[in-house]
């Protein structure tokens, strides 16, 4: 009965992870087909892999996505990591309004954000790249808060009293106490941030203006045009990036662990 | 207390920056929302919605994704009862498992769908190769209702499984020793303590569900009108942006009375943290 019981719910998983990932064999395949149509499958080929550092749009549009989605990460990872701080050492009532406004980007509707965003945007500057930047900010920055704070809450603020005791400078006692205890919710904070902002759509389409285009905006102006095949070759890059990177720092706690029960 | 007082004024930037790319944003789309195009006053752009167009596609907006959470929900809790059981040491790396299709771009994932679901796309001839007959979805609102259950299903799993992993392990062995059964102990005591989950779950698909435009427009081919599509719309074709403020001001009424709807549900005192 519990064999029955587990062989059912790892069946289940993989029904799930099938679903979830099918569209990405679906990609990957088609990243080596030869053939411009999305629906014939015309034998194996790399000529797109090789196309890919020579076609403009594409090669344009993913730096002009990296440079966003680098810059709004860091920098909502500074602001959000310092506000987290700050948050929680304020007084529960101030506390309180601070994380409802954080929020208001989370369970505001995409839309509406972007929009909000833009007509703000319209008045004081020129829309382009700086505008997505500053809104990929504005809803990346809560992930980074909620990634925080409940490291620092967690930890007894004593440490940091008895280190200032003890006759550190607050940034030596920081850098010392609070800062080891966070770090793992700083990176998944910017982790979150990163993959937001990589994979939004909604809020860069409507802040971009003429002439800006991420991969996500791009593809939607070119879907009437047909996808250029070089998408695929380069989405499936991306992707094995990802996962390589996952493997990796997967081993290396996996050592670390190894490491400490010997 | 001066210490204390010191360090929360690191939040300072964090309180100007939400004063101006918060709160400001929300005054001027209702600013537009509630004036002409000459700047004079109205309400005729937050009335617009009683337009029978605007009132249809709410409301298949409120349909599609209401039924998008609950298949989300039902899909999604034992994905994150089984992760929870699981005897594995690294337990963050089943979590990436779910965020990793995301760097996959997300409009070529819904476009991998439309090759998949198509009239003579793979699921058709898997279908028809095991004898079975085809289905004609693509382009319907049930090609929509897969489409959004495809993208919003790890903001299901991922608040469930985060409650689930709070519960103590021993009120669940105290509930077997006292001689609960499986099903019992998951009613009386799984269900209830994942309850959190549950609610963060339904609020974070219901709501991009509610105001998606992206999905229908591919999976729908342009045939399902929901709100969202409406005013992308008003402010790319129509180029009527007072109009477009007055749907989306309509639209965050109704995010926050769902949410308002949930929140009674939910009497929990964590803040509202949702992640």
């Amino acid at each position: 009965m519990k064999k029955v019981k587990k062989s059912a719910s790892f069946l289940y998983l993989g029904i799930i992870f099938l679903f979830l990932y099918a569209p990405i064999f679906v990609l990957i395949v088609l990243s080596f087909n030869n053939s411009m149509s999305r629906t014939v499958w015309g034998g194996f080929t790399l000529q797109w892999y090789f196309n890919l550092p020579t076609n403009d749009t594409i090669m344009d549009a993913l730096w002009t996505t990296l440079r966003i989605t680098l810059s709004s990460s860091i920098l909502a990872t500074i602001l959000g990591t310092s506000a987290a701080i700050g948050i929680n050492r304020m007084k529960k009532n101030h506390a309180a309004i601070m994380l409802g406004a954080t929020n208001i980007p989370l369970l505001n509707a995409d839309i509406v954000t972007g929009i909000s965003l833009m007509l703000l945007f319209t008045r004081f500057t020129s829309l382009g790249e700086f505008s997505v930047v500053l809104a990929h900010i504005a809803f990346s920055v809560p992930y980074v808060i909620f990634n925080v704070l409940p490291k620092l809450q967690s930890m007894s603020e004593s440490c940091f009293e008895a280190a200032m005791d003890l006759g550190a400078t607050p940034a030596y006692a920081f850098y010392k106490v609070i800062w080891p205890e966070i770090i793992p919710g700083v990176l998944s904070g910017f982790l979150m941030a990163f993959t937001m902002s990589l994979d939004d759509f909604t809020i860069t389409y409507f802040t971009k203006g003429a002439g800006v285009n991420t991969m996500s905006t791009m593809l939607y102006t070119e879907l009437r045009k047909g996808i250029q095949p070089e998408l695929y070759a380069l989405s499936t890059l991306l992707f094995l990036l990802a996962f390589l990177m996952l493997i990796a720092t997967n081993l290396k706690s996996f050592n670390k662990k190894e490491a400490m029960r010997v | 207390m001066t210490n204390k007082l010191r360090t929360s004024f690191l939040a300072m930037p964090y309180a100007i920056w939400i004063l101006i790319c918060t709160i400001l944003p929300l005054f001027y789309i209702l600013g537009y929302a509630i004036s002409n195009g000459d700047g004079s006053f109205t309400i005729s752009n937050l009335t617009a919605i009683a337009d029978p167009v605007h009132l249809k596609s709410l409301g298949l907006s409120i349909q599609t994704a209401f039924i998008t959470t609950v298949i989300c929900l039902i899909m999604a809790y034992p994905v994150a009862l089984i992760l929870h059981n699981l005897k594995i040491t690294n337990k963050g790396f089943i979590v990436f498992l779910f965020i990793l299709p995301m760097w996959m771009n997300f409009m070529l994932r819904i476009l991998a769908w439309q090759n998949i679901l198509s009239n003579n796309g793979i699921l058709n001839s898997i279908l028809s190769a095991i004898g079975l007959p085809t289905i004609h979805i693509l382009y319907t609102k049930g090609a929509v209702i897969l489409g959004m259950v495809y993208d919003f299903l790890p903001y299901m799993i991922l608040p469930i499984y985060n409650s689930l992993s709070k519960i103590n392990d021993d009120i669940i062995e105290a509930a077997a020793d006292l001689g609960a059964g499986w099903l019992n102990t998951f009613i009386k005591i799984t269900l209830p303590l994942s309850k959190d989950g549950i609610i963060s779950g339904i609020i974070m698909v219901f709501v991009p569900a509610l105001s998606s435009f992206v999905v229908s427009n591919l999976l729908g081919g342009g045939k399902v009108l929901l709100i969202g599509n409406v005013i992308e719309q008003e402010f790319t074709l129509a180029r009527n942006w007072n109009l477009g403020s007055g749907l989306s001001i309509i639209l965050m009424l109704f995010v926050l009375l769902s949410m308002s709807i949930m929140n009674r549900v939910d009497n929990s005192e964590n803040g509202g943290m949702l992640i």
